[in-house]
């Protein structure tokens, strides 16, 4: 079908697109501006700094250490619950998906209210991995999932045992998703604010919004930010390469027949739901009960319902304007890439891809500066926090349009010419027409992933205005933890419903088409 | 009333033209099958003629109106053409009377015209349902019809029966061409399938690597293709080594066979082209004084079709030949028989 869009794009659609894409690159841009009008000496005397090279060191070393954990956990869970016959192993995966959903700040700000003597790097490890193994998980379930069971009995034919042979054949098969979703660890490590900041790890995210705080050197940050760019650049290259390589592995078509499940003695039973608990305990269970304890505890206050409501309402008002934005900036976009295949195609997307290299705390950092130079009277306004907002998740946006728009046959629009529609009513009437709801649905992620984010937001709020992020932040730091627990119940519930659609498509990766998105992280579901 | 001239048009998608020189022309009413493997360009001249691709060079036109040349385009929507597309492609967001009122305005005559060509296709008692709720032999009805309504000067069909049952096929395909027929449109339909084009067509336009080769009614293109391939694409051949041998005849391991049309140019070495029902099987044994007409050989294998069957013969002379008989082969395998060819060959060069 790709063939019937061989036409060359129309002019207004190209201009639209690469309108789009400027304005996504904008904190990018100015990120740049700030540096390079610092001048070599300055920016040099910044990299030479010790604390520069020891931030640097802290967020990769606190990069693979969760990458590493992660996929301790990751690939043994995935193996027991799609290879085995363990009890209840579909629950289990759904409950082990459940961590999604707990955005990393409200998970370390649940666990310090209940040891509030944690801190430093290995506690800020230990929280990061247990909400973001499941970036590693979902993928390789769905992969050894959709193995053919056909090249392990071959090697079982062969003379291997069936453990050496799932070791050396169908394990292999998972690799480029354990790869991919590691990428996706190690992104979301890298740009992560809150658990490293409540565990008082001077991470690049906690050093650039303490020096923006402070704010002298700020070209200091400028440059600590172009570093965690350029790193999150090359996770976003590299998972994208993987995840073409992955979509290579994938054996021909044809009926599948399921995989036949290993037995498992009750020892092997008793191990796996061990272990599978320990994980769930971490990841969910210590961090909800903390939740729930201090919701009690501070019910002996009264609770400001007004305070939570106007909250959620300055969330979503702001996250609203953001969403409109994203899907405006993403309509041309996705509808090039969806329909004609060229340079510009390829070129406006991976230009509005930046933003996910552009952690929260950066797009901050450069929009403050921007306002502040440029357009003074844009400084702390609504309309730039929903732009950062719009940024931050453009990527999310293109690949529900494009997806949506994907799957509508150009046939239809053609057909509608021929009917006598002039371009643009053939394509609203039948193109736009049947993509809507997918593109809407992608603007209410958008908008339900906005309202849970945090650094971004810290930096460039109006004064006085609170999100339901801003209000368990400043709560959290002042250890009202009591007066904080209806925050992140809300936040956890807010981030229910992304959470839900990221863990299906993820389960589903392996059926998708080249043409369509896979699951990406969201810089902000910490 | 419209015909349709195509002249000198050469098209693509940017890479190698897809379309090179490309020349067609349709009288008035009449009903053309586009034939071509995939890959000959027939999905993308019926582009062309619908206004979805440009072509790079040459001319078309509907009637006296040029709609796509040096300087002039008219777009999709101005040149009354309608479309059937493959498998339908029906709004799937509308239902069955919507769709077929798509092309229409909101008055009332239009409700009746909904109706009207509704009633033609025999699916008025589905004006209200979805088309997911229609079988593809329904879908493709209203999908005529959708392209019928406007009353468009041009009709194309893109394989607009390849996906459905072999049953099916046949009775809408003679169903849409009684109907067109009737109605007197102008159309241009595609397919690959040359049983297809050879049944329904007033004409077959033959396509290869995006030229046309023949274009000729479908009874002459069968009898006397113009060259080999467009033979061996048209149905089952069998390919002789022939020399010319004086008059209107030709020599072949078969003995000498009459020819159609003239003697090529070129007469050295030839090759002679029949079809299979145009040999019958004899028994090898001379019967009487009669001299020995045909040539020998022995059967190495029979594909049964039902309706009849194709018997495998190796001559002595060491080509190999298919021989059509009727119903089920009397024949067994290696049964030495006797091949006579009894109508006129099509000769060409080597």
């Amino acid at each position: 079908m790709t063939r019937s869009s061989g036409i060359r794009p129309p002019r207004p659609l190209i201009a639209a697109a690469v309108v789009s894409a400027c304005l996504a690159l904008i904190p990018l841009f100015y990120l740049i501006v700030r540096v390079a009008s610092a001048g070599p000496e300055k920016i040099l005397s910044s990299l030479l700094r010790a604390r520069t090279w020891e931030t640097t060191a802290t967020s990769v070393s606190l990069m693979v250490v969760v990458v590493v954990g992660c996929l301790i956990i990751a690939i043994p869970a995935a193996a027991l619950l799609t290879r085995t016959n363990l009890p209840g192993r579909r629950l289990w995966l759904t409950a082990l998906a459940l961590p999604l959903a707990i955005p990393s700040y409200v998970a370390a700000y649940a666990w310090l209210a209940q040891f509030p003597a944690m801190s430093g790097f290995w506690a800020a490890a230990l929280i990061l991995i247990a909400v973001s193994y499941p970036y590693v998980l979902l993928p390789v379930a769905a992969a050894l999932r959709s193995t053919d069971p056909a090249i392990e009995e071959v090697a079982r034919s062969l003379g291997r045992s069936q453990f050496a042979a799932f070791r050396t054949t169908t394990l292999p098969q998972a690799m480029p998703a354990a790869a991919a979703g590691s990428l996706l660890v190690g992104l979301y490590v890298l740009s992560d604010f809150g658990a490293v900041s409540l565990f008082r790890v001077d991470a690049f995210t906690r050093v650039i919004f303490a020096s923006y705080r402070a704010s002298f050197d700020r070209t200091s940050a400028a440059v600590l930010a172009s570093i965690l760019v350029l790193l999150a650049l090359i996770l976003v290259f590299a998972e994208r390469k993987v995840r073409g390589r992955s979509l290579q592995y994938r054996s021909a078509s044809g009926t599948q027949r399921k995989a036949v499940l290993t037995r498992l003695s009750i020892r092997g039973r008793v191990f796996g739901w061990g272990f599978v608990t320990v994980v769930i305990a971490i990841a969910i269970i210590v961090p909800v009960a903390s939740l729930l304890i201090r919701l009690a505890e501070g019910s002996r206050r009264p609770l400001d319902v007004v305070e939570l409501v106007q909250a959620t309402l300055s969330s979503a008002g702001a996250a609203a304007t953001g969403a409109v934005i994203a899907v405006a900036l993403a309509l041309p976009i996705g509808l090039l890439t969806a329909r004609y295949r060229s340079k510009w195609s390829t070129g406006t997307e991976t230009a509005a891809f930046a933003g996910h290299a552009l952690p929260g705390v950066v797009i901050g950092l450069s929009l403050v500066f921007l306002t502040i130079n440029a357009v003074p009277f844009l400084y702390q306004t609504l309309f730039t926090l929903a732009f950062a907002y719009a940024v931050l998740f453009l990527p999310k946006s293109i690949g529900a349009t494009r997806t949506s728009i994907a799957a509508v046959p150009p046939i239809l629009e053609q057909t509608a010419r021929t009917l006598g529609r002039n371009p643009l009513g053939a394509w609203a009437n039948t193109t736009l027409r049947l993509a809507w709801p997918g593109i809407a649905a992608g603007g209410l992620l958008v908008l339900l992933t906005a309202m849970k984010e945090l650094p971004a937001t810290l930096m460039l709020r109006p004064t006085g205005f609170d999100t339901l992020a801003t209000e368990l932040w400043s709560r959290t730091e002042i250890a009202a933890y009591g007066a904080a627990a209806p925050y992140a119940l809300a936040l956890i519930a807010l981030a229910a419903v992304p959470a839900f659609t990221l863990s299906l498509a993820m389960s589903k990766s392996n059926k998708l088409s080249d043409q369509q998105e896979l699951p990406q992280l969201d810089t902000v579901s910490q | 009333m419209t015909n349709v001239r195509v002249d000198a048009v050469t098209a693509g998608y940017g890479g190698p033209p897809i379309l090179t020189d490309l020349n067609l022309s349709v009288d008035s009413g009449e009903f053309i099958a586009v034939l071509g493997s995939s890959g000959s360009g027939k999905t993308t001249l019926l582009r062309v003629l619908a206004g979805f691709l440009t072509p790079t060079h040459g001319t078309v036109s509907f009637g006296d109106h040029q709609v796509s040349g040096p300087g002039v385009w008219v777009p999709p929507e101005k040149r009354r053409v309608g479309i059937v597309p493959q498998e339908g492609a029906l709004f799937p967001h509308l239902d069955v009377q919507k769709n077929v009122g798509f092309g229409l305005d909101n008055s009332a005559q239009s409700k009746d015209r909904v109706r009207e060509v509704l009633t033609m296709v025999g699916m008025n008692d589905f004006a209200g349902a979805r088309p997911q709720e229609l079988s593809g032999g329904q879908q493709q009805r209203v999908a005529l019809a959708r392209a019928l309504a406007p009353r468009p000067d041009v009709l194309l069909l893109d394989e607009p029966f390849s996906a459905l049952d072999a049953g099916l096929r046949a009775t809408l395909r003679t169903e849409v061409r009684g109907l067109l027929t009737a109605l007197g449109t102008t159309s241009i339909m595609v397919t690959h399938d040359q049983e297809e084009a050879l049944s329904i067509a007033d004409k077959v336009a033959v396509m290869r690597n995006g030229q046309l080769v023949q274009m000729s009614e479908p009874a002459s293109l069968y009898q006397d293709p113009a060259d080999i391939e467009t033979a061996r694409f048209v149905g089952d051949s069998v390919e002789l080594p022939a020399t010319y041998s004086g008059g209107d005849s030709v020599h072949t391991p078969l003995g000498t066979v009459r020819i159609r049309g003239s003697i090529p140019v070129n007469a050295g070495s030839l090759t002679a082209v029949l079809r299979p029902e145009q040999l019958v099987l004899v028994d090898p044994r001379p019967v009487g004084g009669a001299v020995a007409q045909g040539g020998l050989g022995a059967v190495n294998g029979v594909t049964y079709h039902g309706h009849d069957s194709l018997v495998h013969i190796t001559l002595t002379s060491g080509e190999s030949l298919s021989v059509r008989v009727p119903g089920e082969s009397t024949v067994s395998l290696g049964e030495s028989v006797r091949v006579i060819p009894t109508g006129p060959a099509s000769v060409y060069s080597n």
